[in-house]
């Protein structure tokens, strides 16, 4: 019983360990996916099935030694543009990109006027 | 007037924000990939079910017709549903089937086939669920109809195998 004990706390010692060993590198890309089949969480949060077996995927592409870069682009192709959390400008999201310059001008504009009435 | 100007802007935002939101309410949020590229990368090695040996994914496609790839476990109970539709397209005997077997216990899963029947050429594991990936699957259950020839996917089924995905492929093999 001692003895069971004893190593059920080596095990739970190591569960922790090989937990910690999770590399930055994988924190950090995982971070920036989107959870396809969760809703509103990153790949990095989620522990579903789907997240757990991207970030074994992604640091078996760290390990083949590609980048950061190039492991966007392979899952963009795979899941399309909806994966990251960095929306590329082009038809759909201009708005999206163009919108908070607009706003910014218009208020400056606001701003300059009230100031040069008074 | 500047006061004028003021209620009109207001009121046009508010129409525009309504109508904005308006729209939005008949999208669905259930998201489904637009695939820039159709074609996979085949070229990655899984170990079969019922032997120690591993294979390339590409040895197991012939060089004409097409193939069916489908994701499943014994886990699964959507998998269970459409296992009928799996065993009827065999029966036509027009395409091979290969299952990739998801996140599984492999006991489990011959357990599952010895019950349910066997509908598939071939298998092989994907204990990590990494392999899948390679596909752009999401879960269990999906199907994919690939051309042996150009190695590329021509339809993709998410979820469970229905009447109507069924018609589709019957349709596609012939």
């Amino acid at each position: 019983m001692k003895i069971l004990f004893r190593l059920l706390i080596i095990l739970l010692f190591f569960q922790n360990y090989s937990l910690a060993e999770t590399s930055q590198e994988v924190d950090k890309i995982s971070k920036n996916l989107r959870c396809l089949i969760c809703q509103g969480q990153s790949v990095y949060d989620s522990q579903s099935d789907f997240a757990l077996s991207m970030k074994i995927l992604i640091q078996n592409k760290i390990d083949e030694g590609k980048n950061d870069e190039q492991i966007y682009e392979y899952l963009k192709a795979k899941y399309g543009e909806w994966i990251v959390y960095d929306p590329e400008v082009n038809k759909n999201t201009i708005l999206l990109w163009v919108l908070p310059l607009i706003l910014f001008v218009f208020g400056g504009i606001l701003i300059i006027r009230k100031v040069s009435i008074k | 007037m500047s006061k004028n100007i003021k209620l009109i802007s207001i009121v046009l935002f508010t129409l525009f924000s309504f109508f904005i939101l308006l729209k939005g309410l008949d999208k669905s949020n259930i998201y489904s990939p637009e695939i820039k590229e159709n074609n996979v990368n085949f070229n990655f090695k899984a170990k079969y079910l019922f032997s120690e040996e591993e294979v390339f994914i590409n040895e197991l496609l012939n060089n004409e017709g097409v193939s069916l790839i489908n994701i499943w476990a014994s886990w699964c109970l959507p998998c269970r549903d459409e296992h009928a539709y799996l065993l009827n397209l065999k029966s036509l005997n027009k395409l091979s089937i290969i299952g990739i077997n998801y996140k599984d216990d492999e006991k489990n899963a011959k357990q599952f086939l010895s019950e349910l029947g066997n509908p598939y050429t071939n298998i092989i594991t994907d204990p990590k669920g990494i392999n899948s990936i390679e596909f752009g699957a999401f879960g269990v259950p999906e199907t994919y109809l690939i051309d042996n020839k150009s190695k590329l996917i021509i339809q993709k089924f998410i979820g469970p195998l229905d009447d109507k995905s069924f018609a589709k492929i019957i349709n596609l093999v012939q």
